[in-house]
């Protein structure tokens, strides 16, 4: 088995040379990141050797009858095996990407990654991205506030509230049930086109803003109501007997709670969001995509939208790791051990 | 005129039926403890008096107004009658004083700095007035339980629920909650407890009502129940708790 990785290894090495052949035409920064390539992807060689080694005090420890030993041997050449497998295979990858972009005299590496013409549209595309991020942002904020306001009204107790209640479920069916590039249409093009006044004159942004609200508040509404349901009854209980009315043990006993819980599912709800300002590009908002679709078009090649999905990628991590920090702080604070 | 009354109140859960028509009479100052096999129906009952179980049958008076059926404010029942869980029930995600301050501010209407002021008499007496900026879960589960029963006092009731407040605890935390019971008992707080611990239920019970079958089977003072019982059943029922070693 050593044998073959050590092949394997070695059919990786004769790659990256093939690689390192075709980029010789690029500047000496790029020769030396891909020796320094090189020299660690040959690293693979010292867990492919020291299998091969152990494996064979193993077999040696069988053939003079000491099990114990063998055993001992066979499980660390398994181990050195399975590093030669897993850091083979990520090399293999990373490989197989690089020869892509440089496939076909380096087409796909100009087509999506031209450096001069991502240089070139980069503030155009950066400034139009301000509306993607505008729009998100204040669309966040009234989605956490319509949702929730959504989720309690499903939740209302009683006969009497059952209209609402319908109402709030059939809200929730319709909108999560419509593509959001529909109601975008429907809403941005449609509200204007009907005349309606006020809503006539509201800027075509706003209107993305309040399709992009009833779509995720709907998302948002069953997160929320998710939560909510997820507090045991017994806190409910708590808060009921000690003379807290419905909508008081609500606001100070369950959402709290139920916030914290949701908040994970609550970003990954955001990070859709984010996304989906994207498509206001249909009612021809110059937002960052459609920016650089006009770039693209231009100079027939698609690096600009290559930094739009860039801009988008950087914008969503922060917020992952934040939200994992504060969750961390959190659980430091109000629990044991901590 | 006794501060409650229970009159034939029936209470089921879908088919299976807890409570057939029980009576019970509770006056003021009185510590009523209920005992009872598992599942007899003392916590149900706790629940029912405190509008947290709706019943089906008979009624429930506090102070002579009935405070079950149409037309009753249970938010205003609970700022009187308060209750203590077997699993604490406090807030996670506040502090010991918000816990205990809560229900005083947002019920009451008291000012913050009066209710925290009066939090933290309450919690000195138990002896726990340094743990009133920690969150629940960093107390042990006798701590939990001591602020669970200081939440309850902070509303003043006059009358105070304690269902089997020791039942989750470690054996060795089961003292410190009863001592506080004790006290309260010898202040003169009206308490109706459901509770295994017979030892304590005959120490400081004025009164020990034994539930069989939905109704209270027998009842009597402590030393009645517990050295001469007059129903079988509760000598049935007394005898495999003292061969649990319980008593």
């Amino acid at each position: 088995m050593g044998v073959a990785i050590v092949a394997a290894n070695w059919a990786v090495v004769v790659y990256l040379g093939e690689v390192m052949a075709a980029h010789e035409v690029r500047s000496a920064p790029f020769d030396v990141g891909l020796v320094l390539f090189g020299v660690a992807a040959s690293l693979l060689l010292f867990p492919a050797i020291k299998a091969v080694l152990t494996a064979g005090r193993a077999r040696a420890a069988a053939a003079e009858q000491d099990v114990i030993a063998a055993r001992v041997h066979g499980t660390a050449a398994r181990t050195w095996c399975w590093y030669t497998f897993g850091y083979a295979a990520a090399i293999v990858i990373i490989l197989l990407m690089a020869l892509l972009i440089v496939a076909n005299d380096v087409a796909v590496g100009r087509t999506f990654f031209y450096l001069p013409l991502m240089y070139d549209s980069f503030w155009l595309v950066l400034r139009a991205f301000w509306v993607n991020v505008y729009i998100c942002v204040i669309a966040e904020v009234l989605v956490l506030i319509w949702g929730l306001a959504v989720a309690i009204a499903r939740l209302l107790p009683g006969k009497p509230a059952r209209p609402v209640r319908l109402i709030a479920t059939a809200y929730a069916d319709v909108f999560r049930g419509l593509p959001a590039i529909i109601t975008i249409y429907l809403v941005a093009f449609g509200l204007a086109l009907a005349g309606l006044p006020i809503v006539r004159d509201l800027p075509l942004s706003s209107l993305a803003i309040f399709a992009l609200t009833l779509t995720y508040g709907a998302y948002v509404a069953e997160v929320y109501r998710a939560g909510i349901e997820s507090i045991h009854w017994s806190q409910t209980a708590a808060a009921r007997s000690l003379g807290l009315s419905f909508l008081q043990t609500l606001r100070f006993v369950v959402v709290p709670q139920a916030v914290r819980r949701i908040i994970p599912p609550l970003l990954n709800d955001f990070i859709g969001l984010q996304k989906d300002t994207a498509l206001v590009q249909v009612v021809g908002i110059i937002d960052a995509f459609n920016q650089s679709k006009i770039v693209a078009s231009n100079k027939f090649n698609l690096s600009a939208v290559t930094t739009v999905g860039i801009l988008f990628v950087l914008f969503t991590i922060p917020q992952t790791r934040f939200v994992d920090r504060l969750l961390a702080r959190e659980r430091r604070r109000t629990q044991a051990g901590g | 005129m006794p501060l409650l009354e229970v009159k034939e109140v029936a209470k089921r859960f879908g088919p299976h039926q807890v409570l057939e028509g029980l009576n019970l009479e509770v006056e003021e100052h009185q510590v009523v403890c209920l005992i009872g096999a598992s599942g007899c129906g003392k916590s149900t009952l706790l629940r029912c008096i405190n509008g947290l179980e709706e019943i089906q049958a008979g009624e429930i008076r506090l102070q002579g107004d009935r405070v079950t059926g149409p037309g009753v404010d249970l938010n205003a029942l609970r700022r009187d009658v308060g209750i203590v869980f077997q699993s604490f029930n406090l807030f996670p995600h506040m502090t010991v004083m918000e816990n205990v301050t809560l229900a005083p501010i947002r019920v009451l209407g008291m000012a913050r700095a009066e209710a925290e002021e009066r939090a933290l008499a309450l919690l000195k007496r138990i002896g726990l007035e340094q743990k009133a900026m920690e969150y629940p879960d960093r107390l042990s589960g006798g701590q939990q339980q001591r602020v669970a029963i200081t939440r309850a006092l902070a509303m003043e009731p006059m009358l105070l629920l304690l269902d089997e407040i020791t039942s989750a605890l470690d054996p060795e935390l089961v003292s410190e909650v009863l001592s506080i019971v004790r006290d309260l008992a010898k202040e003169g707080m009206t308490m109706l407890l459901a509770t295994h611990e017979m030892g304590f239920a005959r120490e400081v019970a004025s009164k020990v009502c034994f539930l069989s079958g939905g109704v209270v089977h027998e009842e009597g003072p402590p030393d009645q129940i517990f050295g001469n019982p007059a129903k079988e059943r509760t000598r049935a029922f007394l005898k495999r708790i003292i061969e649990a070693g319980r008593l």
